[in-house]
């Protein structure tokens, strides 16, 4: 912001009570140096962080005309989408709102890994935003319960029974969080109740993602820190247009499925009210859960993983195991900081890394095309290979390859990798 | 007021420092313990409540189910499978070695009259309802009742032989008040 702002008699004496307006332009503003050479792929927070503003301002107004109740539950969305005005597009807008912050997400997510932004003195941002994603999954998956359809209900009695595999107190808390004997009335007004809170717990968590942010600043596709003044770009107006540019480009891409591709994420089958006594043939979960998905079901009795993690079935059950597995696929991401021992960020500068940082990325892909499809024949095979090499990749292949591998030499700084380079 | 706090009113400064550390200690355990004590009515809210707990019986009429078929009856919530089997079903059921099976019982076990035979239909995997109620469903490998989910097979005394699932098909409390009548919970 410019001095002339600054003089402005209201906003001097909004400043001189409370400097929001400092504030502000420390946060992203002119006073916000920013590394020079951020590339497209660093738009991705700002989109996700516009997302969740889409998702609580549409989920509120759908709030207003929603019913929490199993006999109006389903009803009540479909006058939405019927009879409310315009509630046939803030509808959509909210159940495509969903994928497109997943999408946003992971795309975030493989940023920070192919670029080394989770690296050290960045661990604690990296923690924050795989709290943001748990916290997300949780959401998510109580929306999704929401209009009572039967993907709903049986989504929602699959992974409330996930519970029951903790051993002793397993059907306690899953009877706890039913409030009865099955998914019922009183699941879906916790649900509900729940589904309203988490957001703004969302919001809170992405404060402090962004307040750890703001300590040592973005990473840079170079992965080198910052040298000097030479290396940097004041957020705005560089960034502020970048970012809105980036927004641009996607609202074109979201509301093309809004208005042309609605039911493009969604299962038909959760166009059918809830009915708890038939379990649709095959119940899939939405596609932003299907890799752990897959690991959830890869664990059988016969898979050697299984067999070596339970000391041959003695110290669990193929169910519990499964779940501890889909677990901690997520939380293994919280050790990645620590278990990525190379000093150099980048993958620009990281052959053999970079390699493998292709094939794990295909390998989750891979992981969610088998979720999709029914567990039996080659797919169970396929599966336990795929989950195999996930938890091989995280928790063998990174700490061996940081030490093993020798990087390309790393330029000096940002501003030195361009001049050295001839131009 | 100041007097307790006061050295020279004959309180020494270890007895004073000794004294303040016990009182703390105090105050954060009783503290404590009382806000821990607060969380349960809390989350006890979440438990089923009076009402839901009342609808715990269900009642069933046992005279139109004819040998071979079976009725699926609500009960808390969840289906319960009835089914009077065929002489054929008790013997394969019988006649099986328990030791090799995922969780070992035996049929005996199971039932309280060997032709019907009541359990909860809800896999014990995940929770999905199991095929092989009615004639045209899928029965699984071992023609009882199969999970379409995840691929658990149930033997025809709703035994897990194969699959995921770790546990049979529970049997919930029953008792029979006449010969035609079951009361369920």
């Amino acid at each position: 912001m410019s001095s002339k702002f600054f003089e402005n008699p209201v906003i001097k004496w909004v400043e001189y009570r409370m400097p929001v307006f400092t504030f502000l332009d420390h946060s992203l503003g002119s006073s916000y140096p920013t590394p020079k050479n951020l590339n497209y792929w660093w738009n991705f927070g700002s989109l996700a962080g516009l997302v969740l503003v889409i998702m609580i301002v549409s989920g509120i107004v759908l709030a207003m005309n929603y019913t929490p109740h199993v006999d109006y539950a389903f009803e009540s969305v479909e006058r939405i989408m019927r009879d409310v005005n315009y509630g046939w597009l803030i509808r959509y807008i909210h159940m495509n709102g969903g994928s497109a912050f997943f999408i946003c997400v992971y795309i975030h997510l493989f940023r920070g890994m192919y670029f080394g932004s989770y690296k050290e003195p960045r661990e604690l941002l990296w923690i924050l935003g795989v709290f943001i994603l748990l916290a997300m999954m949780a959401t998510a998956f109580m929306g999704y319960v929401l209009p009572w359809g039967q993907m709903s209900f049986w989504g929602a009695t699959v992974i409330t029974n996930l519970f029951s595999a903790i051993p002793f107190v397993g059907d306690s808390i899953v009877t706890l969080l039913w409030g009865g004997f099955s998914v019922d009335n009183p699941t879906l007004n916790r649900f509900f109740a729940l589904h309203y809170l988490l957001p703004f717990v969302i919001v809170g968590l992405v404060v402090f993602h962004i307040w750890a942010l703001h300590m040592h600043r973005s990473n840079n596709p170079l992965g080198v820190d910052v040298k000097g003044p030479e290396d940097m770009i004041p957020f705005h107006p560089y960034y502020t247009v970048k970012d809105l540019f980036g927004m641009g480009v996607f609202m074109v891409l979201f509301m093309f499925f809004v208005f042309y591709a609605p039911n493009f994420f969604g299962e038909p089958d959760n166009y059918i009210k809830a009915n708890p006594m038939v379990t649709p043939p095959h119940i899939v979960p939405e596609w932003y859960f299907l890799p752990y998905y897959a690991i959830l079901r890869a664990f059988t009795t016969d898979f050697f993983l299984f067999q070596i993690v339970s000391l041959g079935g003695f110290l669990m059950d193929a169910k519990l195991a499964g779940v501890l597995a889909m677990f901690a696929s997520i939380l293994l991401l919280l050790l990645l900081p620590w278990l990525d021992r190379s000093k150099v960020r980048s993958n620009r500068f990281r052959p053999i890394n970079l390699w493998f940082f292709w094939i794990f990325f295909i390998d989750c892909i891979f992981l969610g095309y088998i979720g999709g499809k029914p567990a039996e024949g080659s797919f169970i095979i396929m599966g336990q290979i795929a989950t195999t090499y996930y938890f091989a990749h995280i928790v063998i292949l990174i700490p061996l390859i940081s030490i093993l591998e020798r990087p390309k030499p790393i330029p000096e700084s940002i501003s030195s990798a361009v001049t050295s380079a001839g131009h | 007021m100041s007097d307790t706090a006061n050295p020279a009113a004959g309180v020494s400064d270890e007895e004073e420092k000794s004294r303040r550390d016990f009182l703390i200690v105090a105050t954060s355990v009783v503290g404590g313990l009382g806000t821990a004590l607060a969380v349960w009515p809390f989350v006890h809210s979440m438990n089923p409540a009076k009402d839901t707990l009342a609808m715990s019986t269900t009642e069933v009429d046992l005279e139109p189910i004819e040998e071979g078929q079976s009725i699926t009856v609500t009960w808390q919530g969840k289906p319960v499978f009835v089914r009077n089997r065929t002489a054929d079903e008790i013997e394969v059921a019988r006649s099986v070695k328990t030791a090799d099976m995922i969780d070992p019982e035996s049929d005996e076990d199971r039932v309280q009259k060997d032709e019907w035979l009541i359990m909860v239909g809800v896999c014990t995997h995940l929770g999905c309802i199991p095929l092989g109620q009615k004639a045209s469903e899928p029965k699984g490998d071992y023609n009882g009742w199969f999970c379409p989910c995840h691929g658990s097979h149930y033997d025809t005394s709703g035994r897990i032989r194969k699959g995921p699932a770790p546990k049979n098909l529970p049997v919930p409390a029953y008792q029979f008040l006449d010969d035609t009548t079951v009361k369920i919970g």
